[in-house]
C-alpha cells in the first residue's frame, strides 16, 4: 500500500487504469440498462419494479462509499499515509450524490408502490441521516483552513459517523417498515428471481466501477491542485 | 490538576458573565413557548407532540453552549496548560462533558415538567419525559463535545457545530421522544433502555474522540 503513497507513482498507475475503469463502467451500465429494460414486468409491481435497477445499486454504492471514506480516513489518521486523506476527501461528494440519488429514486418508487413520497421508517430515516453526515463531513473539510488539521478532524468525524452504517443495514430487521427487507444476503439465498437479479448485479457492478472511476479522477485532481498550490507558494 | 477540580472550575466559569448556564434554560423555554404559537392551541395535538418538541428543544439548547466548551480555554491558552498537566486529555474531556451536562442538561430536565404542563401533557407521561431527558441529555453533551473538539480552531464556526452534531444525535431524539409517546398511550417500548445504552456508549467513548480532536488542534 505504501508503494502507492508516492503521488507520482499513483498518478502514473491511475492514469493507466482510468480508461479501463471508465470503459468497464460504461459497458456494464449499458448491459445492465438493456437487461433492465427488456426484463419482464413483475406480477405485483408491473414495470415500476425496474426502478430497483437504478435505486438499489445507488444505495449500495452510497454505503460502500462511506465505508471506503471511513477506511481511508482511518488509514490517514493511523498510518499518516499521504494519499489516504486525499482519498477520503475525494470520496465524500460522490458518496453524498449517490445517497441523494438513492433517496430521490426511492421516493419516485415509493409514490406508486406505497402511495407516499416519503415515510419516516427506519431505513429511510437512517439513509437521510447518512446524507446529513456526508454533508457535515464536507462542511468540516471546507471550514478548517489548515489542510492537515482538516484531514485529522474530518477523519475523526468520519469514524464517529461510521456507526450509522450498521444501523442502516439492520434497520429493516429491527423496525417494522414498508421498505423491502433483506432479499439477497439472507439465509436460503436471494429471494429475487434471476431475471431481475442479473440486471441488478450488472447495474451494481457498473455503478461501482463508475464510483471508482470518478473517485480516481477526483483524487488525481486534488493531487494536481495541491501541486499547483505549492508551486504558487513557491513562486510568491 | 484533578478531574473534580476541573469540573468545579468549569461549572463556576459557566455561571459567570458570558458563561451561558441560564442561557440554555431560557432558550429551552423560548422554543417550547414558540411551538404552540406556530402549531395552534389544540391541546390534544400539543400533548402528542410534546415529547418530540421538548426533546428537540433540549438538544438545540444544549448545543448553544457547546462551541464554548473547549474554545474559550483554547483562546486564552489555558487548554495548553491543561493538556500539559498530569490529567489526561481523555479525563479532561470527561470532566468538561460532565460540567456541561450539570449546567445545561440537568437544569433542562428539571424544567421539563413545567413545560410539559404548558403542552397539556397527561400525568402518565411525566415520568417518561423526565427520565428520558435525564438519561439522554448526557449523550447530547457527549456527542456535542466531540463536535466541539473538532471545530475548536474554527473562528466564527457558527452553524457547523450543529450541522455535524445533530445527525449523530438522532438516535437519542428518536428514543427519547419515543419513550414519551409510548407512555402517553400507556404502552411500554424498549425506548428508555435503548436510550440508556446509547448514552452509556457515547459518554464512555466520546472522551477518546474529544481527546483526539483537542490534540490535533493543539499540535497545529
Amino acid at each position: 500500500m505504501l508503494r502507492y503513497a508516492n503521488p507520482k507513482r499513483f498518478m502514473d498507475l491511475s492514469g493507466k487504469a482510468l480508461p479501463w475503469l471508465g470503459a468497464g463502467a460504461a459497458i456494464l451500465l449499458g448491459i445492465g440498462l438493456y437487461m433492465g429494460f427488456t426484463a419482464p414486468p413483475d406480477y405485483q409491481q408491473g414495470d415500476t419494479v425496474k426502478i430497483m435497477f437504478v435505486h438499489v445499486p445507488a444505495a449500495w454504492v452510497a454505503m460502500m462509499a462511506y465505508g471506503l471514506m471511513a477506511l481511508s480516513a482511518a488509514i490517514g489518521l493511523i498510518y499518516r499515509h499521504p494519499l489516504a486523506d486525499v482519498a477520503a476527501k475525494a470520496a465524500a461528494p460522490l458518496g453524498a450524490m449517490f445517497t441523494a440519488l438513492a433517496l430521490i429514486t426511492g421516493s419516485l418508487w415509493g409514490k406508486p408502490m406505497w402511495g407516499a413520497w416519503w415515510v419516516w421508517d427506519g431505513r429511510l430515516t437512517s439513509f437521510l441521516i447518512l446524507l446529513l453526515i456526508y454533508l457535515g463531513y464536507i462542511a468540516l473539510w471546507n471550514a478548517i483552513e489548515d489542510e492537515t488539521r482538516a484531514a485529522k478532524a474530518t477523519a475523526i468525524l468520519a469514524l464517529v459517523g461510521a456507526v450509522n452504517l450498521p444501523i442502516i443495514e439492520f434497520s429493516v430487521r429491527w423496525w417494522t417498515t414498508l421498505h423491502q427487507g433483506e432479499s439477497i444476503l439472507r439465509p436460503g439465498g436471494p429471494s429475487i428471481s434471476a431475471v431481475f437479479l442479473w440486471p441488478l448485479f450488472a447495474m451494481a457492478l457498473g455503478y461501482t466501477l463508475l464510483f471508482f472511476t470518478l473517485w480516481i479522477v477526483r483524487i488525481r485532481t486534488e493531487i494536481l491542485e495541491r501541486r499547483a498550490r505549492s508551486l504558487m507558494l513557491g513562486l510568491s | 490538576m484533578r478531574m473534580t477540580a476541573l469540573l468545579l472550575r468549569d461549572i463556576r466559569l459557566s455561571f459567570r458573565a458570558g458563561g451561558g448556564a441560564m442561557l440554555a434554560l431560557a432558550f429551552f423555554a423560548s422554543v417550547a413557548a414558540l411551538v404552540p404559537l406556530g402549531i395552534g392551541p389544540d391541546l390534544r395535538l400539543l400533548a402528542r407532540i410534546a415529547g418530540g418538541v421538548l426533546w428537540i428543544a433540549a438538544a438545540l439548547a444544549a448545543l448553544l453552549s457547546l462551541d464554548r466548551l473547549f474554545q474559550s480555554d483554547f483562546e486564552d491558552g489555558s487548554l495548553d496548560l491543561i493538556a500539559l498537566s498530569p490529567l489526561s486529555l481523555e479525563a479532561t474531556a470527561f470532566a468538561k462533558i460532565a460540567a456541561h451536562w450539570l449546567t445545561t442538561g440537568l437544569p433542562l430536565t428539571a424544567l421539563s415538567p413545567l413545560l410539559g404542563l404548558l403542552f397539556g401533557l397527561p400525568p402518565q407521561a411525566y415520568p417518561a419525559l423526565v427520565l428520558s431527558l435525564l438519561i439522554g441529555t448526557p449523550a447530547i453533551s457527549a456527542i456535542g463535545a466531540v463536535g466541539a473538539s473538532l471545530t475548536l480552531s474554527i473562528r466564527r464556526g457558527g452553524l457547523i457545530l450543529p450541522l455535524i452534531v445533530l445527525p449523530l444525535l438522532s438516535p437519542a431524539v428518536i428514543f427519547g421522544a419515543g419513550a414519551v409517546l409510548a407512555a402517553l398511550d400507556g404502552l411500554s417500548n424498549g425506548a428508555l433502555g435503548l436510550l440508556a445504552a446509547f448514552s452509556l456508549v457515547t459518554v464512555v467513548l466520546s472522551p477518546f474522540a474529544c481527546a483526539g480532536g483537542v490534540r490535533l488542534n493543539l499540535a497545529g
